[in-house]
């Protein structure tokens, strides 16, 4: 039975209860209101609780309970690699030597970080067949605004001025908003009903206006683009620069490159492929990696190395500026560090190997109880269609509800937007085949009880800290933040 | 060899292939032409043990100063605060860390109520109505601010007063490169921004008008002054804050602030060469269906119960696509939590504390800095815990000196601003003592002797 903990911290304040510890000030004058004049000064003391820090402990301890992580329960979100986050990342994140480094702090103090990151920026270039990779993009959107804007400074630099980029249907909501902050008019491109690009119609797109196409490669169906080749080639005879989204790198690590199949650009998740945490939500890591035609115009700084001397190399004219004000996400660069050198060339394609083999394992399994999207093999996920239960009046989002009940995190739903009550799922490599088993069984179990029983489904979920929650009432009357006395 | 991060027995793995009809693994593969096929292993170094991996991160590791083997005295927009142990150890719980964006409300509270306690208390210190759930860093707030404030106004110009970090100048251009809007300099001979300057700067163009305070040479500024010149153009005050200050500093939205952003990792957030880091991000309640990001809102459940769950999300790319406010996804949730869990702990006085305590400290500092022998106070305006000192000597021969004698003496701002070459930023928290800063003012005096 779930956890009935209802509080806030706010909910727990006692006054006079404290859970910190200073020192008492060892400086002659201590008061900042004789050291600083009255207008900066803040007339009420902020509304912060005062608790115990052993309130704090259990109050967050119980928190954390009311969630499902990769850490308890299997995960197949898909499109979002909830592989296991090795705990040894964790550890080497936390040296003191790479977690308290000042940013600011004098190149010649801070070699060894800079040697980290300039190997991992040599090691992701191997790996997605790219000639220079940035590490500075915080998220993997956040990569795609700088991969869009080199490829806008590209064409600038030969004088060209196009103005659309073109994007799948099937696309992830970042791609067209990335896009369209970088000042593209977004034409969105109609997928064939396999999820596949429609190569006649592309085509006929891509005019002298068209400075990208963006593209996700294996597709959001989970499927490899059988033609990628010959697109990345019509594409180029046109002018247009080719991206591809790096969000589903975890199905061809060692398998085939990006670069090899002739993108210009791409981005990866280091919080998907790589093992970093996705920490509820973040911090992710979303470097990007280009072709030597567009170098010129990675963010600033670039890593260096001189002999055995790294540096941050500034001076670089034509670079299209900074993503956030430091380096990247360094903390998410020492675990992937971590990660690529505990696997290996071997390993890491033995990821790839085994997240195909499991999903294709799920799809098989479930192909006779749930329509399946595309015809498989697919890669590292299949995508799945509720059409049937819907007609029984299950949809998708019950489906994910009963799951919940069932002890499992559930599946991404409703996309790819193409596919009618879609659930797509990931299993990742990292999950055993008995994990596998009961989420298969537990989806067949949901299947019957969608044709005999489907009140159990409707009622889901039951089992967890809140039953199903009214977002109309949310997005109607917006209560952002806890008020006394509500 | 098996990898101890993939559970399949290649027994397993067989008679997996066997349900789902497939020879091999290479039959999965068939999707995929042959002339897209890497005919070689990548090429990278061989995978290392557990052991000998440790030993070689702890070999780089060992290569750089940090926070612990130095008393720091750096800032310049990262700081080194106090961070009290429950942090680390609550983070670090499964359920939180290895979850991820709460798209199933109903086995995410655990991470919805954190962002929603998150929410309550940057507004709280902010003095604005509504925070969101966190945008990467400091930089990409103002930067998410500049386009809100364009998209806001329908003007396409924003104008930065000097004292604003350089680095989030620079990333705040980069995202306006693509929308056109023009960002301009408000000049300040003294520190701090020159409103009368400024006021001829500010006009029926600006979409917004930037200050930080305490601004990047940690001087205070006149918040309220900026809203007068802002609103009087039409325009939005954007000031850029740090949030651990505001136990003593007055909230920017008490003082007219349309939005509040800044970086939240003085929040209980290492330094960690950079990253990540919190990106704050608040706003006033009229400005709510333009801000980016992800918000988290309190509801019901079927039986009545209190919830929470992700809401107004038809602002967000997952929705709007092409139109929505920003393209963040992913942002820096558990770096909230930090914050979160930091803020439950330093509580009402904790956190009076800590901001007494950095300006006391910062106070003492300054005066023994400058009374060391040609070493002086660039800027006379009132600062909180950051100031720059003018030294005799190029700051970058001065700081290796003292590096090793185990100080990390401050930022040289030569590469931030030409005009302040020979000037150092020196940061002090509520870490250091007096202690060290009387050592340190003695090492800098044979320093610059």
């Amino acid at each position: 039975m779930a956890d009935a903990y209802d509080k806030l911290i706010f909910e727990l304040s006692s006054p006079g209860r404290v859970a910190w510890s200073l020192p008492e000030a060892d400086v002659p004058e201590a008061d900042a209101r004789t050291l600083l004049p009255a207008k900066h000064l803040r007339r009420d003391a902020p509304d912060l609780p005062e608790v115990s820090e052993f309130d704090v402990v259990r109050h967050y301890s119980r928190l954390s309970r009311m969630n499902y992580g990769v850490d308890t329960h299997f995960y197949p979100l898909g499109s979002c690699t909830m592989k296991y986050n090795p705990k040894l990342n964790e550890d080497m994140a936390r040296l003191a030597g790479f977690a308290k480094v000042h940013p600011l702090a004098p190149e010649a103090l801070a070699q060894g970080a800079l040697q980290l990151m300039h190997e991992l920026a040599r090691d992701l270039a191997e790996i997605a067949g790219m000639d220079a990779v940035s590490l500075q993009p915080a998220a993997g959107a956040q990569g795609e605004l700088a991969g869009v804007l080199m490829i806008r400074a590209y064409h600038q630099s030969r004088g060209e001025k196009r103005t659309k980029v073109l994007v799948p249907d099937s696309a992830h909501g970042t791609n067209p908003a990335s896009t369209a902050i970088a000042g593209y008019e977004v034409v969105e491109v109609k997928s064939l009903p396999n999820g596949e690009v429609d190569v006649d119609a592309l085509a006929r797109t891509l005019d002298t206006d068209v400075a990208a196409f963006m593209i996700t490669v294996p597709n959001t169906l989970g499927m490899f683009e059988p033609r990628i080749i010959e697109i990345t080639e019509l594409c180029h005879a046109r002018g247009v620069q080719v991206y591809m989204d790096g969000a589903n790198l975890n199905a061809i690590l060692g398998i085939t490159r990006p670069g090899d199949l002739g993108f210009d650009v791409c981005h990866f998740n280091l919080h998907k492929t790589f093992t970093t945490p996705h920490g509820g939500g973040g911090p992710g890591a979303g470097p990007v990696g280009v072709k030597a035609h567009l170098e010129p115009f990675l963010p600033v700084p670039v890593v260096t190395k001189d002999g055995d001397e790294y540096a941050l190399d500034w001076k670089r004219p034509r670079s299209i500026g900074k993503l956030q004000a430091f380096w990247g996400n360094f903390g998410m660069l020492v675990r992937a560090y971590t990660y690529i050198r505990t696997m290996g060339p071997d390993g890491l394609r033995s990821v790839s190997d085994n997240a195909i083999l499991n999903a294709n394992y799920i799809m098989k399994r479930l192909e006779q109880d749930y329509d399946v999207a595309v015809p498989g093999p697919c890669m590292h996920e299949c995508v799945l269609s509720a059409r049937r239960q819907k007609k029984l009046g299950v949809t998708a989002t019950d489906i994910a509800k009963r799951l919940l009940d069932l002890g499992f995190y559930a599946p991404s739903t409703y996309f790819p937007l193409i596919v009618e009550e879609a659930l797509m799922i990931e299993p990742t490599e990292t999950e055993a085949k008995e994990t596998l088993d009961a989420f298969c069984d537990a989806m067949i179990q949901i299947a019957r009880e969608a044709e005999a029983n489907p009140a159990v489904i409707h009622e889901a979920p039951v089992t967890t800290a809140v039953r199903r929650l009214d977002q109309t009432k949310a997005a109607r009357e917006p209560n952002l933040r806890w008020t006394r006395g509500r | 060899m098996a990898s101890r991060y993939i559970a399949n027995t290649p027994d397993e793995q067989k008679r997996m292939l066997g349900v789902i009809g497939a020879g091999s693994m290479e039959e999965l593969l068939v999707k995929i032409p042959a002339k897209a096929r890497l005919p070689r292993p990548l090429g990278l170094p061989a995978a290392m043990a557990e052991t000998d991996l440790i030993r070689h991160l702890k070999a780089l590791a060992g290569r750089n100063a940090d926070a612990d083997s130095h008393v720091c005295f750096m800032g310049g927009g990262s700081y080194d605060h106090y961070t009290p142990s429950p942090i680390n150890h609550l983070i670090s719980r499964g359920e939180f860390f290895t979850a991820y964006t709460p798209y199933q409300p109903e086995a995410s509270q655990g991470t919805l109520r954190t962002i929603y306690e998150y929410q309550t208390m940057i507004a709280e210190l902010t003095g604005m109505d509504v925070a969101n759930a966190s945008i990467y860093d400091g930089a990409s707030s103002l930067a998410e601010a500049a386009l809100m404030a364009h998209a806001t106004t329908d003007r396409n110009e924003i104008v930065l007063s000097r004292g604003v970090n350089p680095l989030y100048k620079r990333v705040t251009a980069t995202y306006c490169e693509g929308p056109g809007i023009r960002l301009r300099d408000a000049a300040g001979p003294d520190g701090v921004i020159d409103l009368d300057a400024a006021k001829k700067v500010v006009g029926a163009k600006t979409a917004a008008l930037v200050v930080q305070t305490p601004n990047f040479y940690g001087c205070l500024e006149d918040v309220a002054a900026a809203a007068e010149v802002a609103h009087a153009a039409g325009a939005l005050l954007v000031v850029v804050a740090d949030p651990v200050n505001l136990g003593v500093l007055e909230g920017p939205g008490k003082l007219g602030a349309d939005i509040v952003v800044g970086e939240g990792q003085g929040l209980g957030v290492p330094v960690g060469y950079g990253g990540p880091n919190l990106g704050v991000f608040a706003a006033k309640n009229e400005l709510v269906r333009r801000m980016p990001g992800r918000l988290v809102g309190a509801t019901v459940d079927r039986d009545g119960k209190r919830g929470f769950v992700l809401t107004l999300q038809t602002r967000e790319q997952h929705i709007r696509r092409a139109k929505a406010t920003s393209n963040i996804c992913t942002n820096v949730a558990l770096c909230a939590l930090m914050a979160t869990i930091y803020l439950s702990t330093l509580g009402r006085r904790g956190l009076v504390k800590v901001g007494e305590l950095s300006t006391a400290k910062a106070h003492y500092a300054a005066e023994r800095l400058a009374k060391v022998p040609g070493v002086s106070l660039r800027f006379t305006a009132p600062f909180f815990k950051e100031f720059a000192l003018k030294l005799p000597k190029a700051p970058d021969r001065v700081i290796p000196r003292l590096a090793r004698q185990g100080f990390l003496a401050g930022v040289a701002l030569k590469t931030f601003d030409r005009a302040l070459a020979d000037c150092l930023l020196v940061a002090v928290t509520e870490k250091r003592t007096k202690a060290e800063i009387d050592a340190f003012a003695a090492a800098l005096e044979k320093a610059v002797a």
